[in-house]
């Protein structure tokens, strides 16, 4: 297993250096002068130079390229101009949010996804199979930021249920101290319930956003793989065989649907956690997309970089978790070979 | 047994729950919650890429040597009042006979907020700090003269003598903007490094400051706490003792929070929610005070080295085109003060910004174009700032619409907003809709940026007469009163005349705040003091 593990991160060496000199490449090749972008609205030409070689971009892309390998090497991804912050400290801060909101959006997602799916494909055609389709159907058609913007006003704007959507925190509460970066866990870990609290109901909104959302995707891919394993032989011969019910779905057919589904989850979870910046924006979350396209918008290089040379290393470790699930889930799965 | 441990249970909770609910209310009605946009990206005003958005917190964390007096405005809100110069951090100051000079007392009991008492020396460092960093704050200082640290001297530890090389009007109100700002130099000093021996790395996300509010916590793009300074001495104590400025990115979210009584005040309303809450006319839940932005306009400019616009009649027929009544209307929903459609004979007086003459008339605007040589018209592009969609957009869509009833084809070209500023640089951009705002309220300073041949960004027309300059530089540092008027007049009459930008209206700065909320004041700047709120 440490093998499989040392030689997957050997072999991802290659694709991160290849983002590294194609995101590089990309930003400068953005429309938009970041210098006469940041010299402010009363800028005069002479200003502007100023600020250019104080950003150091009046030097020329190969020696702009090696001092941004030679600041990587020593852990330096630069500083963002638009937030004035080191990016490795945003991304510290940011990366904890995104994770927190879309994992338990997954989860929840997850919860409700594959039992749905398992019993739609159990009992086809019935009032559950029709209730799993229209709920991936209204999940695929409903924009998240959408979704979060309906359940603000309703059950803020309206109802006052749920609380304003000011980001992971109500603004009475200060954050706990930091281990994880999660703040529910943070707080768990601190023993400070009403901060778990406030941070929980912070979540609920837009964690229902993102569960409606990413359940469309997983429920289905659990029916179609449920469906098709329990129309194998070996469900058949399981079944000719006179084992429970239970333990045929369960046991047999489930274990083996469990493949392309946790596929879809890993898929889904990478897309979410880039692309989930509408809802973000819809709550105030201080998350990491949020962070990325502001800098696009502004030009701003070095987050730029950080952030996809971030999400290029989160693929490569998600990859291989994935990979490792597979071995875990069937064992005739190898990688040696 | 047990009901009775139950009910006692529950009477101690209820019992909990009182205790904790007065103080948390008090708490409450100390703080005041304001939402925005975007927040600050650094704390130093001297900062390189300091926005906009950062000197809400130098202009609260700072004291300067003088501010500007407020008065109210006919409506009753109140304003900051340029012409009315107030000591700060000095107790006092008198300007030399010959205006060469400005020297100012200090206040003997003014202390930074790490209790080292404020002197000369640290005003002295920090006025050499501005003109030496270099970037935005060194050309905001060198607009009232002051440009070399060799004209700041500390007499003693509560004198401080600013010489300049010959008088200026607008010397002492650029020591009231926000970036003189009084530095605690021994602190920055300590936190220099050889290779940035002015701090500005570690300025950035720290505070050496002894004004009205201590910086409490920053957490960058998502909030910025700061907590009242008690032993402030620049002016009378203010009455709320904890600001919490809070990012919220979403208009929609801003204003529900508004409306459910969430938040004090909203800073970045959209100019369609300021209109539907002014409509309400104070029976809504908030309300919003709109005051005219000083010395700024919203105009198209049209670059005047190129043709056809280097030719003043189809510059002219293009200010006969302009939809103005549709603009104010459907595009900025009546947020903005006209600034055509004055009357023909103006200017009548020395005021800026005022309505130029022009309005929409198809016939005179097709002879016009007639006379010049383009009696079937020409194409063109109309160029915006995608940052300022909102209302550009419209305003160009409805521009586009009105050239082509005189044959003039015009295409739509959205530049994004890092982008924007360059493309002005360039001055090749035939039409161009965009805003210019000084902070320094004098019409001379305007046209400075705006008209004279000295060429600078902010004239995107790339402009260019003698007769203009001199009338500008004239005025620039003119003392006599009636001389100044005419000088003035003459250039104002000149840029109605040549029309290389057409002024479309003044902007309004829209605050949104709860009916409890008392003492708002503009600001040049744009940003809140928090040190004349309060709330009832």
């Amino acid at each position: 297993m440490l093998r499989l593990i040392g030689k997957r991160l050997v072999g991802a060496l290659p694709s991160v250096i290849g983002v590294l000199i194609v995101t590089f490449l990309l930003t400068r090749a953005l429309p938009g002068d970041p210098a006469a972008f940041f010299a402010g609205p009363a800028a005069t030409p002479q200003a502007i130079e100023e600020v250019r070689r104080a950003l150091g971009l009046d030097k020329t892309l190969p020696e702009q390229f090696v001092v941004y390998l030679k600041d990587l090497a020593r852990g330096d991804l630069g500083n963002s101009i638009a937030t004035g912050q080191p990016v490795l400290t945003e991304i510290r801060t940011r990366l904890p949010a995104s994770l927190e909101l879309t994992l338990y959006g997954l989860l929840v997602s997850v919860l409700i996804a594959v039992p749905l799916g398992v019993l739609a494909a159990t009992r086809p055609g019935s009032w559950i199979d029709h209730l799993c389709r229209v709920m991936t159907t209204a999940g695929v058609s409903l924009p998240a930021f959408f979704t979060g913007l309906l359940l603000v006003y309703v059950l803020y704007y309206r109802l006052g249920w749920a609380p304003a959507p000011l980001g992971r925190l109500d603004i009475f509460y200060s954050a706990p101290p930091h281990v994880t970066g999660l703040y529910t866990i943070d707080a768990l870990l601190a023993g400070d319930g009403a901060t778990f609290r406030a941070a929980c109901a912070q979540l609920l909104l837009p964690v229902t956003a993102l569960a409606i959302f990413t359940l469309a995707p997983l429920a289905r891919m659990t029916r179609a793989a449920m469906l098709e394993v329990l129309g194998s032989d070996f469900i058949r011969t399981a079944r000719a065989s006179g084992l429970p019910k239970g333990k045929i779905v369960y046991a047999y057919a489930f274990r083996n649907a469990m493949l392309p589904v946790v596929t879809t989850l890993g898929m889904v979870f990478s897309f979410l956690l880039g692309a989930n910046v509408l809802v973000e924006k819809v709550f105030s979350w201080p998350g990491i997309g949020t962070f990325a396209i502001e800098a696009l918008i502004s030009s701003d290089y070095a987050p730029i970089q950080g952030f996809v040379l971030t999400m290029a290393l989160l693929y490569v470790a998600l990859n291989l978790a994935i990979d490792i699930l597979y071995i875990v889930i069937d064992p005739r799965v190898g990688f040696e070979s | 047994m047990q009901r009775r441990v139950f009910l006692f249970a529950c009477s101690a909770i209820v019992a909990a729950g009182l205790a904790v609910g007065p103080a948390a209310a008090q708490s409450r009605q100390e703080t005041l919650l304001v939402l925005v946009e975007n927040g600050p990206n650094s704390l130093d005003i001297h900062g390189v890429g300091t926005s906009f958005r950062s000197y809400v917190a130098a202009w609260n964390m700072y004291d300067r040597l003088v501010t500007f007096g407020r008065k109210a405005l006919p409506d009753g809100t109140m304003t900051y009042d340029y012409s009315k110069i107030e000591p700060e951090l000095a107790e006092s100051y008198s300007v030399a006979p010959d205006g060469a000079s400005i020297t100012f007392k200090l206040r003997k009991d003014a202390k930074f907020h790490d209790g080292t008492p404020v002197t000369a020396k640290d005003v002295k460092w920090s006025y050499d700090r501005a003109v030496s960093v270099g970037g935005f704050p060194t050309f905001q200082m060198a607009a009232g003269s002051l440009t070399k640290p060799e004209q700041f001297v500390a007499v003693d530890d509560y004198t401080f003598r600013v010489d300049l090389p010959k008088k200026d009007k607008l010397s002492l109100p650029d020591m009231a903007v926000v970036v003189p700002a009084i530095f605690n130099s021994t602190l920055a000093k300590k936190n220099a490094t050889e290779k940035d021996p002015w701090a500005m790395e570690w300025m950035k996300t720290n505070s050496a400051a002894g004004g009205a509010y201590k910086l409490d916590k920053w957490t960058p793009g998502q909030e910025i706490t700061f907590n009242r300074n008690d032993d402030w001495k620049g002016g009378p104590l203010p009455k709320i003792k904890r600001v919490i400025i809070r990012e919220v990115p979403s208009s929609g979210n801003r204003r529900a929070l508004m409306e459910r009584g969430d938040a004090d005040i909203s800073v970045d309303m959209p100019q369609k929610d300021a209109a539907e809450i002014l409509a309400e006319k104070g029976s809504g839940k908030y309300l919003v005070v709109g005051v005219p932005i000083e010395n700024s306009l919203k105009y198209i400019g049209m670059v005047t080295t190129q043709k056809p616009f280097d030719n003043v009649k189809v510059r002219q027929a293009v200010a006969h085109v302009v939809p103005y009544e549709q603009i104010y209307k459907s595009a900025i929903y009546g947020r903005g003060i006209p600034m055509a459609l004055g009357p023909a004979d103006a200017p009548k007086d020395a005021s800026w910004p005022q309505p130029f003459p022009y309005k929409t008339d198809l016939a005179k605007a097709k002879q016009l174009l007639t006379e010049a040589g383009y009696p079937d018209g020409f194409e063109t592009t109309i160029s915006i700032d995608l940052g300022d969609a909102t209302a550009s957009e419209p305003e160009a869509v409805l521009l586009q619409e009105a050239l082509g009833k005189i044959g003039i084809k015009a295409t739509i070209e959205k530049i994004p907003g890092a982008n924007f500023r360059n493309a002005m640089l360039q001055k090749n951009r035939p039409i161009h809709i965009a805003s210019f705002g000084g902070w320094l309220n004098f019409p001379d300073y305007y046209f400075f940026w705006g008209y004279h041949g000295q060429n600078a960004v902010f004239n995107t027309m790339a402009y260019k007469d003698a007769k203009m300059d001199a009338l500008i530089d004239a005025s620039r540092y003119e003392t006599d009163p009636a001389k100044y008027k005419q000088q003035v007049m003459g250039f104002i009459k000149m840029a109605m005349d040549e029309a290389p930008r057409i002024p479309l209206y003044q902007q309004i700065l829209d605050v949104g705040m709860q009916k409890n909320i008392k003492g708002y004041t503009y600001w040049f700047h744009r940003q809140l003091d928090f040190r004349q709120i309060e709330k009832l």
